[in-house]
């Protein structure tokens, strides 16, 4: 597979990067995205999208629906290579790598269609996603080494230590695809902990949950922001959530940016309101 | 090598091409709208070559009977297939689909050979015609009538496909089965349409092959199934012209390998060049790309 | 459901196993060798044994893997060729220090051949994987037929085959062969490796996402199911003496991939079990045989349709989990008021 191509970066300041939090302004941003953009034949999905999320930040990408949000996400994980514009993770460029090396980087994402592993049990599931945190290797798994024994202990001690986040590990044994929705949902933000991000996608997390599962959620979202001190971004259509715990937000509208900033700054924009709810008729 | 002889082993490979071709559609249409390589393809000619030969020896029918019979049996054993094998499966794993269709097509072969017995039938000749000489070089009847019923029926199918309403009700499930039963069209009778539409070119494609090679035999169908399929996996999956240039390429190629002294190598040779299709253009020559959305 | 209700500690396990398999290795060649069952049947059991070899290492790729190659029969005549011809070439009086190192080079050679195949067949989905192998495994049985005629010297003898090959298949290096399989694909499976292969199965894209390189462990997957089929080969050349490549078709390959979903794909207990059956039945029912390919296909068919997942789905027999399960159930009627603590004392282990 060659290389993709991409235009050079033009040495220009990017317009207003999102609200880099306090206690991580002295430090690169985890993630920056600078003129990021795709097209898929002829039509422009995702146009000159600029970004930045600092290290432990929470931050919203919103949009109506087809407004793009999924193909961005897609396009941070390297599932869709990026026609244009650069992705820095940590300082580093991401540009010509796999969606592997970028999870080994350090992003980990959920999927807006549940994407587990059904006819596994939950345990496994997890850790699948710890599949990179163990090392033993093929002869030494085959022959169970000492190390084997080891690393899957720890493993599995780990696996139940995540579940525990969302009070599931007494399901460590049940098959993922016989959880109720919530807790699929759940079990895929697990997964994706376990891969040791720094920087977490979550793909509207909240869809299909009940008020009181979304308000737990957003505890939950918030308490993994604090205990694992990493960053996390999310698409989201329940405006509660996205406003209640996301400290810079950005919106997108047919593939470009048209707003950006806290909560508050969005909710009065008047170009959000008008993506959201259509023009106004100009009377007369 | 002289010229008349290179000329007559390209006509050779049109002709069997031209077979390739008319089998690769019903691979090509099925492919297209449920996404199932259909194994017993190539079985349903086995017992289309079956059916001639029946109607010819034993019950002493006329030529156009007995071909008529064998395309009316290939129709209704394509359906019929795809009634009990296929509709139950329509929501499961495509593995599971998949080897189905294998176990339709080994259980074609095997009730032929216990029926008919593992030895091979002599199918008398079905059209019989002038041969003749185009520029000093001899054609014979069946070679042309061949190329040219195939190339006929390939048209007829695209105008099928295109302008009629069972066509467009075609394209329609095999772009969103969902949304097409939304919108009125009956999915099952369309699919049950597909079939006997790819099932009817391989019982034409059935008598043509055995006005060359007279032999109906219980495995005849799964190597001219498999070579079809690969023609249509050349040609792009899904696509009426790409069937033909796949099937015209695959036969073209193996009359040249024939031609040069390698036939042993014949089949060896196809499957080389279906595995480098698939390693460099999985697509095809004329295929569209098929993404999965995340 | 909880997760840990292991009784019997790790170590113990294995041993009870490996135990119990070298008694029943112990007591059924003691049975062969004593002639109290006739040579017939003891060959029998031999090629129910190369067959379960076959089915549970095609298991890895389609049970496991998710994948549906249909040439397993081509790694077998490699395997079986690579052996015979080892086998021919060394004296008589070694054959038997010889035999295992000739299975292992034609296991390793048709490991190579899964390699060459699979790297470019599992960038592929499913059905074309499907026919991409077919048509490797009639590429192998082409080249094994006219070979001889490029190399100028006989190595594979054309459509005649190999003939007095040393038999040198015995009950015992079969189910040694047997033990090793399924021990290895076993540990494997219960693995970070084996977790890899099997997310793959589940869902591709979320394998990636998990930073799985899910590249590899295809090739893995398939190289590991080519190998044990290569053994398997050997062992089949030994056991029946000639080869040739007519017996190795896409039918050969299609009589493995039965077994395999009559077992239930992903179950290596129902491999085994379905394996021993449909090997067993038409030898000891003669007039079967007639018969037994449309019974194969008539299964391939009725089982997809009303139960795809076969006769286990993926359940796997641990017998230790049956012990731990029977020691429960003992300890349970003793003192019922204490069982759930008894679970936890168990999962503290």
């Amino acid at each position: 597979m060659s290389k993709p191509k991409r235009e050079p970066v033009k040495l220009v300041p990017v317009p207003s990067v999102n609200i880099i939090p306090e206690r991580d302004v002295d430090k690169t941003p985890i993630l920056e995205v600078s003129h990021l953009g795709i097209d898929f034949g002829g039509l422009t999905a995702v146009d000159d999208f600029n970004m930045a999320i600092g290290r432990t930040e929470i931050a919203g990408l919103i949009g109506p629906n087809g407004a793009g949000k999924t193909t961005v996400f897609n396009l941070l994980t390297k599932v869709y290579h990026p026609t244009r514009g650069t992705i820095m993770l940590d300082g580093r460029d991401t540009g010509g790598m796999n969606t592997i090396q970028v999870n080994k980087m350090g992003i980990a994402r959920t999927f807006q269609n549940i994407r587990l592993f059904k006819d596994l049990t939950v345990l496994d599931n997890v850790l699948i996603g710890l599949h990179n945190e163990m090392d033993y290797h093929l002869g030494g798994a085959i022959l169970r080494f000492p190390a084997y024994w080891k690393a899957e202990r720890i493993a599995k001690q780990r696996a139940l230590e995540l579940l525990s986040i969302f009070d599931m590990q007494d399901m460590a044994g049940n098959l993922a695809g016989s959880l109720p929705y919530g807790a699929q949902r759940r079990l895929e933000i697990v997964r994706a902990l376990g891969t040791n991000p720094a920087l977490l996608l979550l793909d509207e997390p909240a869809a299909g949950m009940n008020p009181s599962e979304t308000s737990e959620l957003m505890e939950n979202i918030q308490k993994i922001r604090d205990t694992f001190q990493i960053a996390i971004m999310l698409i989201e259509h329940d405006m509660n959530l996205v406003m209640g715990i996301c400290e810079g937000i950005c919106v997108l509208n047919y593939g470009k940016v048209i707003a950006k900033g806290t909560a508050e700054e969005i909710q009065d924009n008047p170009k959000v309101i008008e993506a959201y709810l259509g023009k106004k008729k100009e009377e007369n | 090598m002289n010229m008349s002889l290179i000329i007559s082993q390209l006509i050779n490979g049109l002709q069997s091409g031209s077979v390739y071709a008319l089998i690769a559609l019903g691979y090509s249409m099925v492919y297209g709208i449920i996404m199932l390589l259909n194994f017993a393809h190539g079985d349903i000619i086995m017992v289309g070559a079956y059916v001639a030969w029946l109607a010819m020896v034993n019950f002493a029918l006329n030529p156009i009977l007995a071909i008529i019979l064998a395309i009316a049996a290939c129709v209704l054993l394509g359906v019929v297939i795809e009634k009990v094998a296929y509709t139950p499966l329509r929501s499961s794993p495509r593995i599971s689909l998949l080897i189905t269709a294998i176990g339709v097509s080994f259980l074609l072969q095997n009730l032929a050979q216990l029926v008919f017995g593992a030895g091979s039938q002599r199918v008398p000749a079905m059209i019989s015609g002038p041969s003749l000489t185009i520029a000093g070089q001899y054609v014979s009847f069946t070679a042309m009538i061949t190329i040219v019923i195939s190339v006929v029926s390939m048209l007829l199918l695209t105008l099928l496909v295109q302008k009629s309403k069972m066509g467009k009700a075609m394209r329609a499930v095999s772009e969103d089965m969902g949304a097409a039963q939304l919108m009125g069209i009956s999915v099952n009778r369309t699919i049950s349409f597909t079939f006997a539409v790819g099932s009817a070119l391989a019982g034409i494609g059935s008598v043509l092959y055995c006005c060359a090679y007279p032999q109906a035999s219980p495995t005849m169908g799964s190597m001219l199934g498999i070579k079809a399929f690969i023609a249509a996996v050349l040609g792009g999956i899904g696509s009426i012209p790409g069937a033909m240039i796949g099937g015209f390429c695959i036969g073209l190629a193996e009359a040249i390998i024939s031609a040069v002294g390698l036939s042993v190598w014949k089949d060896g040779v196809v499957f080389a060049i279906l595995i480098i299709v698939l390693v460099f253009k999985p697509t095809g020559i004329l295929g569209k790309t098929m993404t999965e959305k995340v | 459901m909880s997760i840990n209700k292991k009784i019997i500690p790790m170590p113990l396990r294995y041993i009870i196993n490996a135990v119990l398999f070298g008694a029943f290795l112990y007591i059924m060649n003691h049975i062969i060798s004593s002639g109290i069952i006739s040579k017939y049947y003891s060959g029998v059991i031999s090629l129910i044994g190369i067959y379960i070899i076959l089915a549970v290492s095609l298991n890895v790729a389609t049970g496991y893997l998710g994948q549906l190659p249909l040439g397993h029969a081509g790694f077998m005549v490699i395997g079986a060729y690579t052996s015979a011809i080892i086998m021919k070439s060394v004296a008589a009086g070694s054959t038997g220090v010889a035999f295992p190192f000739a299975l292992l080079a034609g296991g390793i050679l048709a490991g190579v051949f899964g390699l060459i195949i699979g790297i470019p067949a599992l960038r592929l989905r499913g059905d074309y994987l499907a026919i991409l192998t077919l048509g490797f495994g009639e590429i192998i049985r082409v080249i094994l037929l006219n070979i001889d005629n490029v190399l100028g010297f006989t190595l594979t003898n054309g459509a005649a085959g190999l003939q007095k090959i040393p038999k040198t298949t015995t009950f015992l290096i079969t189910f040694i062969c047997v033990g090793i399989t399924i021990f290895a694909i076993h540990t494997l499976m219960k693995s970070r490796h084996g977790r890899a292969i099997l997310s793959i199965r589940e869902n591709e894209i979320a394998a990636e996402a998990c930073g799985i390189n899910t590249t590899y462990y295809k090739t893995l997957g398939f190289v590991v199911s080519a190998f044990f089929a290569g053994i398997a080969g050997g062992l089949f050349a030994g056991y029946i003496g000639i080869l040739s490549p007519s017996d190795f078709g896409f039918m050969k390959s299609i009589e493995i991939l039965v077994m395999v979903v009559l077992g239930g794909m992903g179950s290596m207990i129902g491999s085994v079990l379905s394996a021993t059956v449909l090997t067993a039945l038409p030898e000891l029912l003669r007039s079967f045989e007639r018969y037994r390919m449309v019974v194969y296909s008539l299964i391939l068919v009725i089982v997809m349709i009303f139960k795809p997942s076969g006769l286990f789905g993926t359940y796997d027999f641990s017998l230790n989990s049956l012990l731990d399960k029977l020691i429960l159930l003992f300890k349970g009627k003793r003192k019922n008021g204490q069982k759930n603590n008894e679970i936890k004392e168990g999962a503290e282990k």
